[in-house]
């Protein structure tokens, strides 16, 4: 389901985006996770693989559902919430199994085992912090506003602990879904970035997305 | 003089983007736009074009995957990937493919520069 098929769902008549706000978002979260891919790859030594960006607007129980059916083994997530003009929430979701190897790319080789295992929270906690700040800093600049960053907190679990957290959110809630898969694949490290943003957030960045617009827009 | 460059890029906004750029600084160069790398193909098939500006991350098939293409029956022609994932194995390979890089967002200094350096080259090239 996308933001435009979305409407009409009773939902208070939220705006959603059009075709082309929707795609303005894509890309200027396309070139935020593309500088975090950048950062992320001079912290594991190695190419990091980046899909295209899908957005959509949907519940966050069908959030939770769609990651479920890609991963079905134990997640780890780092979580930062952003607050400003528009709020959320951005998260860098891989699979347990593979934590460790991420935690060990970014490690000094020397390191043993159990020193890794030692690092691991601390370390998962500042690649999150470089991605995800990352993301988020290109997407403020480029549409002029600030945004506060909370501090990066890790988080184990199934999709459901990872997308409805601690603070048990509404599942019903309609959020907007932006996702991209990401691989090193010389380590065999796979997984996620992730914004969920709430439908008054996407109201306000409908409008900052139409400032940004104007500027290129056809005579 | 005239110049004609394809813009490949999956998103319109960063095709408009490139477009506003081009309008300002260049206002007598055609444009061709594609959304993929087989509709950029296909313009080059029909069209004479000078430069290619293209997108790295699409879907199928990548910016790269696209300059390889194109480099495999033009070995001159003067193409830059325009993307913000500046990252050393892709920097690597788009210099193996004689392939310029623009960073995003896009701004006008730097796609002005790429773009005089290229016409230069044609110039110079006799084109």
């Amino acid at each position: 389901m996308t933001a435009d098929e979305n409407n009409g769902d009773g939902n208070s008549g939220a705006p959603l985006l059009t075709e082309l706000e929707r795609d303005a978002l894509t890309e200027v979260i396309n070139i935020g996770v593309s500088r975090a891919a950048k950062n992320l790859s001079r912290m594991v030594k190695d190419q990091v693989h980046l899909s295209v960006p899908r957005t959509e607007t949907m519940s966050r129980d069908q959030a939770v559902g769609w990651l479920s059916k890609r991963e079905n083994s134990s997640l780890v997530a780092v979580g930062q919430d952003f607050r400003g003009s528009f709020s959320g929430q951005a998260l860098l979701i891989f699979p347990e199994k593979t934590s460790l190897e991420l935690v060990r790319s970014i490690l000094d080789d020397t390191l043993s085992l159990e020193e890794i295992v030692d690092l691991e929270q601390e370390a998962l906690a500042e690649i999150g912090n470089v991605v995800l700040n990352g993301c988020l800093v290109v997407m403020a600049n480029m549409l002029k506003r600030s945004l506060d960053m909370s501090l990066p907190r890790v988080m184990r679990g199934s999709s459901q602990v990872v997308l409805l957290g601690a603070e048990e959110e509404d599942p019903g809630e309609m959020v907007l879904f932006l996702t991209i898969d990401f691989a090193v694949r010389a380590r065999s490290i796979n997984g996620y970035i992730a914004l969920l943003m709430d439908l008054p957030s996407i109201t306000a960045i409908k409008t900052l997305i139409r400032e940004y617009l104007r500027g290129f827009e056809e005579n | 003089m005239t110049r004609t460059v394809l813009v490949v890029d999956d998103s319109k906004l960063a095709r408009m983007v490139v477009k506003s750029i081009l309008a300002k600084t260049s206002g007598d160069w055609q444009i061709a736009e594609a959304a993929n790398a087989r509709e950029a193909l296909d313009v080059l098939a029909t069209k004479n074009v000078d430069i290619a500006l293209i997108d790295f991350n699409m879907p199928d098939h990548d910016g790269l995957w696209l300059a390889e293409e194109i480099r495999a029956g033009n070995t001159d022609m003067p193409l830059a990937l325009l993307s913000a994932n500046a990252q050393d194995a892709i920097l690597a390979r788009a210099r193996e493919l004689d392939v310029g890089f623009v960073e995003k967002p896009l701004s006008e200094e730097a796609l002005t520069a790429y773009l005089s350096g290229a016409a230069l080259k044609l110039r110079r090239a006799g084109k």
